[in-house]
């Protein structure tokens, strides 16, 4: 065998090993919105795909994203603030909630029905976080968590006076119908058992800000900015490393054991049990159960770049022609196989590669 | 001079009847239970939806004094059956097999579904709260139901019986109409939508896809407020909503120079391409509260029940395009154009309201609610030619006659108006008015309910009027109606109908009647006597002071800040509580338009109450409690 038929069988090697590993590790082509190309605004706080069209809720408007174009709300349409922090869906209704840095929306079919702390019973108009349960909405805001029973205008609020909630600035939230989870900023995380109604909280058991001195006993961290309860899996994002529990046990994530490029985490979106999505100050970050990927314009050069981690710590650095549009993430969404990705810069939409598109590209290790 | 002698001679009988007849209403509310069931008078059928079984012969008719469903045969014009069904029935409608009805049960929160061989309830399906309009989609699977007081849309499963979700409608949620081809069901809304105060009032029409069972679509009704039935043409084209424009901003004594409502239309639908809105009524003379709507299956005609002339409008639909093609601006404000394609108005029974038609397009049947009655009409020569008499009294004593003032508006100039355009189903309308002649923007009043007003003396917002006499009498007469006065007894009898209207059922207290805990706080609160530091409040600051007794006020006038500068006088008359929950905006002048917003927006200086020293939680448990009234 010649050298240069060594050369190509080797290459070939690679290809198919190449190949196979990134069935796991999804692969995309990135396209980016900013005001250029009708993003209402650069500074993306969160987005959320309901079917074919795409939010993006920004510092100066909810932009919507449909057929290809741009429209956005703001106040003068009924918006209860410029800015939008948070979004969630009602898939049964169609209707969307929008937390704002100024009240709630709730947008039926073009109607935008406000709630604030003036005309409603929501605890505190800064609405970080938003998630439907049923009929019934969860808001988490800067004065505590407030709860919408849609159907009888009825709401409660959780604070300190009723839950063990001694930070009341609530940050995120994520309910499912047998759990609400709130990430409490400074006050680690609340669980609600909706049979029970009762509360419950996780904090970091060595109470340290700055060390971690009793890893996976605990919640990694107090200063919690994300929470996402999938498959009764419960993941937190937190300022310093992610965690994930079983009801169980904890598994804490930092990035010197694994594959996270940031410990400074904004967002942890999971799909399941066993794979999340963490949008953090370093780039947008993967984590298949085993493998860590990590998508971003490269820190030094500002080239796109893309990052693999496997389950020994090796580190592969993908050739890839295109990069989410900065590596400040805050959210990110789900539509299919593609990602829609919410970062300080602009709005992302990776374009999931297929088998052949990505083995077309092999990189070379 | 005479005409002065004349208010004062009636007030002074009014003021002598109306003792009288509280005693009678006292005396047979005290009675022994045994003895009252003796002496019950029977009551009322009040017909007033229907819907037409699929072969024509029957007609199914919603008798909401009686609380049952009677089946007219409309060959013999018999009552062959009733079937009793739950509290205030208000809507109805055939499966599309025919073998199931569907009808609303107003007061229990509930559907009846009727077994229409058998002839009797097989299921009740409970609802959002006070149900109202019912429609199935087209494979007769999923039954919507449009819930007035919880303003919105129920959507039931017919296989499971179950309510698999609630759809988010407009403000009092009520009718339906079902699409040409089924792919679409539009809502319509008897008050307008919360909006900015003192801003023209909005509706919409809501549109919901029977596919996904979303609201995909609101088409937005400007400057209207209380939308009643609707219609869409056999060819899916042209889609029609009867509707109440108000002119609530400027002082309603100027109704001598136009109209305090306009009676009118929304069009829409492929034929109009979005919407367009037409005036029903002439120069002259107006067709107050269009209520009930049908086309002609050939599209030729549009047929409209004015609840309060008594009538039928009959619209030339070809005449009406022809109008549309020519006009090049909105004409709804003119007058003069209905007689384009208006071509005639046909007398029928008392408060005519649900109306249908027969498949053929012949015949069409109206519901004469306060005749107990049904008018058949030969659609083709617009009149009437049979009358179909469902039983009920034939004698029509006080109360009725006094509902039947409540609901005509024959008594107003040129019959623009009556009480019941304010009080739609005698309720409230949902708007601010500017009701006095004494300047534009001055004075403005919010609309109060009438529930068990008896006890509640005196009325007006600032307490002007000591008797409800006074209030419906020389007040609506002279300032309102701008007409001829009530006679001593026709006052008496509709001073008698008001007084009878009830309590509605409260929906936020627990079946049992008990309190929540956060009720109970709100409730704690409401009765505080101290500040939250231990200091006593002040007497008058206290809620439970001011609004005190088995009505929640203590009938007097304060001064609690809430005021404005366009005010005659500071001092308010303390309003009664009871379902205060059903009837936003608030504050005398609609000014705040939630509860929250007494409190959070219009009480700085805890005058109006104290206030300022709860937590948001302990506002919200007030609120809760406040609900339960």
């Amino acid at each position: 065998m010649n050298t240069k038929k060594c050369i190509a069988l080797l290459a070939a090697c690679l290809i198919v090993s190449w190949a196979s590993f990134a069935q796991e590790i999804p692969q995309f082509r990135w396209e980016n919105f900013t005001t250029n190309n009708g993003l209402p605004d650069n500074h993306v706080f969160c987005v959320l795909v309901d079917g074919d069209r795409v939010w993006a809720g920004t510092e100066n408007g909810l932009g919507l994203y449909e057929k290809g174009s741009w429209t956005t709300f703001r106040p003068k349409d009924g918006l209860a603030h410029q800015a939008v922090l948070s979004l969630a869906a009602d898939e049964r209704t169609g209707d969307l909630w929008i937390g704002t840095m100024g009240g709630l929306n709730r947008l039926s079919a073009g109607r935008f029905d406000t709630y604030t702390q003036l005309n409603s019973g929501l605890s505190n108009d800064i609405v970080y976080g938003v998630g439907v349960q049923g009929d019934v909405l969860w808001a988490a805001t800067a004065a505590g968590a407030s709860r919408l029973n849609t159907r009888t205008s009825q709401w409660a609020l959780f604070n300190e006076r009723n839950t063990p909630m001694y930070e009341i600035w609530t940050y995120a939230v994520s309910p499912a119908e047998d759990k609400v989870y709130y990430a409490v900023w400074g006050g680690g995380v609340l669980e609600y058992d909706t049979q029970t109604q009762r509360w419950k909280d996780y904090n970091d058991p060595d109470g340290e800000t700055e060390m971690v001195l009793m890893k996976d006993q605990g919640l990694i961290h107090e200063i919690t900015t994300s929470v996402s309860y999938v498959d009764k899996i419960l993941w937190v994002a937190t300022y310093f490393g992610a965690s994930r529990y079983d009801g169980r046990y904890w598994h804490n994530f930092l990035t010197k054991d694994s594959g996270l490029p940031s410990n400074f985490i904004n967002q942890v979106r999971a799909i399941d049990g066993n794979r999340a999505w963490f949008s953090t100050d370093k780039g947008l970050a993967y984590y298949d159960g085993t493998n860590w990927a990590v998508y971003r314009p490269s820190l030094d050069k500002h080239q796109p770049e893309m990052l693999v981690r496997d389950a020994e710590g090796n580190i592969t650095n993908i050739p890839v022609q295109t990069a989410p549009a900065h590596n400040y993430i805050l959210g990110v969404s789900f539509q299919g196989r593609d990602i829609w990705v919410a970062t300080a810069e602009g709005l992302s939409h990776g374009i999931r590669l297929n088998n052949t598109e990505v083995a077309s590209g092999a990189p070379s290790k | 001079m005479t005409l002065l002698l004349n208010i004062r001679s009636h007030i002074r009988i009014a003021a002598k009847v109306l003792p009288v007849v509280g005693v009678l209403l006292a005396g047979m509310l005290m009675k022994p239970s045994a003895t009252r069931a003796n002496a019950e008078p029977e009551k009322y059928l009040s017909p007033i939806e229907m819907a037409l079984s699929l072969d024509g012969a029957k007609l199914y008719v919603v008798c909401e004094g009686t609380n049952e469903v009677r089946i007219v045969d409309v060959s013999s014009r018999a009552v062959t059956a009733q079937v009793p069904v739950g509290r205030q029935p208000r809507g109805i409608v055939l499966s599309p097999d025919g073998t199931r009805l569907y009808v609303s049960n107003s007061t229990d929160d509930t559907v009846s579904e009727i077994d229409t061989g058998r002839l009797v309830v097989v299921r009740t399906l409970p609802t959002g709260f006070e149900p109202t309009g019912v429609i199935t989609n087209r494979s007769g699977k999923t039954l919507y139901v449009a819930n007035r007081l919880s303003d919105d849309i129920s959507v039931i499963d017919l296989t499971s019986g179950q309510e698999i979700k609630r759809l988010l409608a407009g403000h009092g949620a009520s009718y339906f109409v079902l699409s040409a081809d089924g792919k679409q069901i539009y809502c319509t809304h008897i008050y307008p939508n919360p909006g900015r105060y003192r801003a023209q009032p909005q509706s919409e029409i809501t549109v919901i896809d029977t596919a996904r069972q979303v609201v995909v679509e609101r088409k937005d009704l400007h400057n209207v407020a209380g939308v009643f039935h609707g219609a869409v043409s056999a060819d899916g084209r042209l889609g029609v909503v009867a509707q109440l424009r108000p002119k609530n901003l400027i002082p309603l004594a100027h109704v001598e120079h136009g109209w305090a409502f306009g009676d009118s239309l929304t069009l829409f639908g492929p034929d109009i391409g979005g919407t367009v809105q037409i005036p029903l009524d002439e120069l002259d003379r107006y067709y107050a509260l269009p209520w009930g709507v049908a086309i002609a299956p050939d599209k030729s005609r549009i047929f409209v029940t004015a609840a309060g002339a008594d009538s039928v409008t009959v619209i030339d639909i070809q005449r009406l395009q022809k109008s549309l093609r020519t006009q090049h601006r909105p004409f709804v404000n003119d007058l003069s154009a209905s007689a384009d394609y208006v071509v005639a108005r046909i007398p029928v029974g008392a408060n005519p309201r649900g109306m249908v038609m027969s498949t053929d397009g012949k015949r069409l049947y109206v519901a004469n609610r306060l005749d107990d009655s049904i008018s058949v009409i030969d659609a083709a020569g617009s009149r009437v030619t049979q009358t179909i008499e469902l039983g009920g009294p034939k004698t029509i004593n006080a109360l009725r006659r006094g509902e039947r003032l409540f609901y005509s508006a024959g008594k107003s100039f040129q019959g623009q108006f009556g009480c019941a355009n304010c009080h739609i189903d005698a309720t409230i309308d949902g708007l601010e008015w500017d009701l006095e002649p004494d300047g534009f923007g001055k004075d403005i009043v919010d609309n109060r309910l009438l529930e068990d007003l008896a006890g509640t003396e005196p009325f007006k917002w600032n307490g002007g009027n000591p008797d409800l006499p006074t209030e419906c009498g020389p007040r609506t007469e002279k300032f309102f109606f701008r007409s001829q006065s009530f006679n001593p007894n026709q006052l008496t009898d509709l001073v008698t109908f008001v007084f009878s209207l009830p309590y509605r059922r409260n929906r936020y207290r627990l079946p049992n009647g008990e309190l929540t805990p956060a009720q109970e706080r709100g409730k704690a609160i409401f009765e505080r006597t101290n500040y939250k530091d231990g200091r006593t409040i002040p007497q008058a600051n206290r809620c439970a002071y001011s609004h005190s007794g088995p009505k929640y006020t203590n009938r007097q006038q304060f001064d609690v800040g809430t005021g404005k500068s366009t005010d005659r006088s500071p001092l308010i008359d303390v309003p009664q509580l009871m379902n205060v929950v059903d009837s936003p905006p608030y504050l005398h002048d609609g000014s705040a338009r939630s509860l929250e917003e007494i409190w959070t927006v219009f009480n700085p200086k805890d005058t109006h109450g104290v206030s300022n020293d709860l937590t948001k939680d302990q506002l919200n448990d007030l609120i809760e409690y406040l609900k339960t009234l």
